[in-house]
């Protein structure tokens, strides 16, 4: 076990530099980022050759990757063009955003697996059939619509939350937008989980069980859901990155000033700093995700063994 | 029956769920009619550091609107330019001036305002090592080119062109007449600095210390800005209100919907998809007043298909294909207003604009327009590729359209095409570095509210907006005599000739004036826009 984290650690070195490289690279194709610091007039010459300068942009791109990881390692993760603190954009980003996937993840964890379990319980019954339509309309339906919507009625029609989440963003205030968030996912989470389920239960442990006069609930959750569960953390594991990565829409709509907030204007105002820095945490993120993910396999189904 | 119960738990979660956010509604603000009321209003981050010579966008020139007091300001509603903290600004030559200042200004913090506050912070802001984006505002001053030379390091510390007299008095040469430099002087790059800016640059850019109306009581980077009324203000124009909170939004359509919604007092930018519902939403309290902005179509000059003689003709005969009357009025809901000249109507008829100056070549006339481009042999290429960025703002939608109309003008299907390009920085990119092989979006927005600003930095030869590489002997001649000349109205009249030999050349296509438009709750008034489309934030009241 032990060796197989560190075979898995040491296998994160090159995707995190070939992550990050590839996103250095994208950046710096978008053209030159001080032209757009002057608004519609042209910067004079001067002033932008010193502000080229003092973001290291006047050096060839590699050195100038070179530099950055050097940097990195540091853990400067250089100044973004408002003249703040790469590292203090992510102070004041990440908490919110992991707060936004945390609600999100147990809306999936709680209702997801719960409509999961109801319904492969229930195969074909009419809860069935009607959970199986609402999971598609929510697939079909795109995030923004959804989170626009909720935020026009319960925000402005019937005034039941505020429409934009307060700079502190408690977690009150998160539930709306975790819920919109997490909506795709939740679905997905449920037919997972539905399907999963359905299967295992004519499974011959399920039978043996059952036979033993074992409580149904003690069926249900030790012995059908524990082995049924695989592919749902599998699935959500890797939905913890992409979550945060992409929580720039549902970030958009409810004002929440988080990572997608910040990667977003990053990108308009093409900075690199900011981009590659938050890119670079968010692939940490992942790889971690996806880790713990692998490990937990052993814990669900003790028959998988690491070497 | 268990699943039902496990369904009755997840609609109860949610119920839950949203029952606790209702807790975390309602209002937030107090204060009575009596003045202290806190008006709150959207914001965008600024892009650049908070500091007066570093300030080129409308969100950081906001702020700074609050917090500082120039030598001159701008009159909200005439944009007339009006001594602030200077007693009197004197010439005699047009190049030399005398600035006295009033007696008595302090800055928050305590400090006297004095005519080293202002020598001190000019220095500051023309220096290159400083990085200030606004530099070339000192570029008049005697001595620019030592302290921000075009290459190199600089070779002073000061511009040799500023002379502290006394407390309150200090002396300016220019480097070239310039009748109306004063007016310049309310640009918010000129304003005064207190000694504390200096001395500990990262504490005051955290938190900053001006000589405005207001105060900043606390500054959350990237989120929000809560100034309070400054009591110990002497100027004329004290805060009617207890303070401005700014609230950074991630986009301009929540903003509007959280005014909607009652939780915030102020919008100024209403996003362009809710135009068509912000009269009905909020009838009077919907503002949709000119602003000094002009947008047009730029060509690219330093390419000779585009500057040989005869392609005046094409250029007018584009300008006549474009129907401007019905682009603003369906894609921009009569937010922006056709243009008939290079300026906009925020100048006023005494400080230049002049309507219809264009003449015929801005007015809609598509049989003309394609014998003007027969004429003067077609467009370069057979097709005119209109680049934009399509990132912020509606250009997709009006690009189009003005394609659109060109090509059912000129009868042919390719004519016009729009090429968009991802983010504005590469757009500008492309744009400055003379890329462009065919037209591109421009657009101007004013530093101060002078026919000059409109003319000279855009096309005058070789000036440092002037992307299209346009040049004319006789414009430049024009606008030097205009800068020459110590009687206002000749030099604006001159000025205007000099718009002439645009509107002969069709240097760039006029297309529209832009206006500000803002939304406002019932809970505040006196909300008003200056021709900078910046909210007069000290006049509103909080009922």
């Amino acid at each position: 076990m032990g060796r197989y984290v560190i075979r898995r650690l040491l296998q994160m070195i090159p995707v995190f530099f070939g992550a990050t490289l590839l996103i250095f690279l994208m950046v710096n194709v978008m053209g030159d980022p001080i032209a757009g610091l002057c608004g519609d007039r042209k910067c004079d010459p001067a002033t932008a050759a010193q502000l080229k300068k003092e973001f290291g942009l006047d050096k060839p791109v590699w050195q100038q990757y070179v530099t950055y990881m050097g940097n990195v390692f540091t853990g400067d993760f250089g100044t973004a063009f408002n003249g703040q603190k790469v590292t203090e954009l992510m102070s004041t980003a990440f908490p919110l955003t992991i707060r936004l996937t945390l609600v999100a993840i147990v809306f999936e964890i709680v209702i997801g697996i719960t409509l999961g379990v109801v319904t492969g319980l229930r195969r074909g019954r009419p809860i069935d059939t009607v959970v199986l339509i609402l999971t598609l309309v929510v697939i079909a339906i795109p995030t923004f619509v959804t989170g626009l919507l909720l935020q026009l009625f319960l925000g402005v029609e019937w005034g039941i939350m505020k429409p934009s989440v307060s700079s502190e963003a408690p977690v009150n205030e998160l539930i709306v937008p975790g819920l919109v968030l997490a909506s795709v996912s939740l679905a997905y989470v449920t037919r997972l989980t539905r399907t999963s389920i359905a299967e295992n239960r004519r499974a011959d442990y399920v039978r043996t069980a059952i036979a033993k006069g074992l409580p149904r609930r003690r069926v249900i959750i030790r012995h059908l859901l524990r082995n049924s569960l695989i592919p749902v953390v599998t699935f959500i594991g890797t939905d913890i990155g992409a979550l945060m990565g992409g929580a720039i829409v549902t970030e958009r709509i409810f004002n929440i000033h988080g990572v997608g907030f910040q990667l977003y204007q990053g990108i308009l105002r093409q900075s690199t700093q900011t981009v590659v820095g938050f890119v670079t945490v968010l692939v940490l993120v992942f790889l971690v995700a996806n880790l713990i993910v692998d490990l937990l396999y052993a814990v669900l189904d003790p028959r998988i063994r690491y070497a | 029956m268990r699943g039902a119960t496990h369904a009755k738990w997840a609609a109860c979660a949610v119920t839950v769920a949203l029952v606790a956010t209702a807790c975390g509604g309602g209002g937030d603000s107090g204060g009575g009619g009596d003045g202290s009321g806190i008006v709150g209003s959207s914001w965008g981050d600024p892009q650049n550091p908070l500091e007066p010579a570093n300030t080129n966008e409308v969100q950081g020139g906001k702020v700074l609107d609050m917090l500082f007091r120039g030598l001159m300001r701008y009159d909200p509603k005439t944009g007339e330019a009006k001594n602030m903290v200077a007693e009197k600004i004197d010439t005699k030559d047009s190049q030399n001036f005398t600035v006295k200042i009033k007696k008595g200004w302090k800055f928050s913090n305590g400090e006297a305002v004095t005519a080293k506050s202002f020598v001190d912070a000019w220095n500051y802001g023309a220096h290159l090592k400083n990085n200030q984006k606004n530099a070339y505002f000192f570029g008049y001053i005697e001595g620019y080119e030592d302290v921000h030379p075009e290459k190199g390091d600089a070779k002073a510390d000061t511009l040799s062109g500023l002379k502290v007299v006394d407390d309150t008095t200090f002396t300016v040469k220019l480097t070239q007449k310039f009748s109306t430099w004063p007016k310049t002087l309310g640009y918010p790059a000129f304003a005064p600095l207190p000694k504390a800016f200096y001395a500990d640059h990262d504490a005051w850019l955290a938190k900053p210390v001006g000589n405005g109306p207001y105060t900043v009581d606390s500054y959350a980077k990237g989120s929000k800005m809560s100034l309070r009324k400054w009591e110990g203000y002497k100027g004329p124009d004290k805060a009617r209100n207890g303070g401005v909170d700014l609230k950074v939004y991630t986009d301009n359509n929540t903003a509007y919907t959280d005014l909607m919604a009652g939780n915030l007092d102020l919008v100024d930018d209403v996003p362009a998809s809710q135009l068509k519902n912000a009269k009905s939403d909020l009838g009077d309290r919907y503002i949709n007043t000119p602003a000094g902005i002009i947008q047009t179509l730029a060509f690219p000059f330093y390419d000779s298909k585009w500057s040989k003689p005869g392609m005046e003709k094409v250029r007018q005969g584009l300008s006549m294909a474009i129907n401007r009357d019905q682009i603003t009025e369906t894609i921009f809901q009569q937010t922006r207003t056709p243009a008939t000249d290079w300026t906009s109507p925020v100048l006023g008829k005494d400080g230049g604009y002049k309507a219809g100056l264009c003449g015929d070549a801005c007015k809609y006339d598509a049989a003309k327009a394609k014998k003007l481009v027969e004429d003067g042999g077609g467009i370069p290429g057979g097709t005119l590729k209109i680049t934009y960025n399509a990132d912020t703002g509606s250009h997709k939608e009006w690009v189009d359209a003005v394609c659109n109309s060109i090509n059912n003008s000129l009868g042919q299907d390719k004519a016009c095409v729009a090429n968009p390009v991802g983010t504005f920085a590469d757009f500008r990119s492309q744009a400055s570095q003379q890329k462009l092989d065919g037209a591109w979006r421009a657009g101007w927005q004013m530093d101060y509210p002078l026919i000059q600003n409109f003319l000279q930095p855009l096309y005058y030869t070789d000036a440092p907006s002037n992307d299209g590489k346009w040049s004319d002997k006789k414009f430049d001649d024009l606008v030097d005599k205009a800068n020459a000349e110590t009687d206002t109205a000749k030099a604006v009249s001159t000025f205007q000739d000099a718009e002439k030999v645009l509107a002969e050349q069709m240097a760039v296509i006029p297309l529209w004036y832009q206006n500000g438009s803002a939304g406002y709750s019932d809970r505040v008034s006196d909300v008003a826009l200056n021709q900078f489309s910046v909210p007069v934030y000290n006049e509103i009241k909080v009922s």
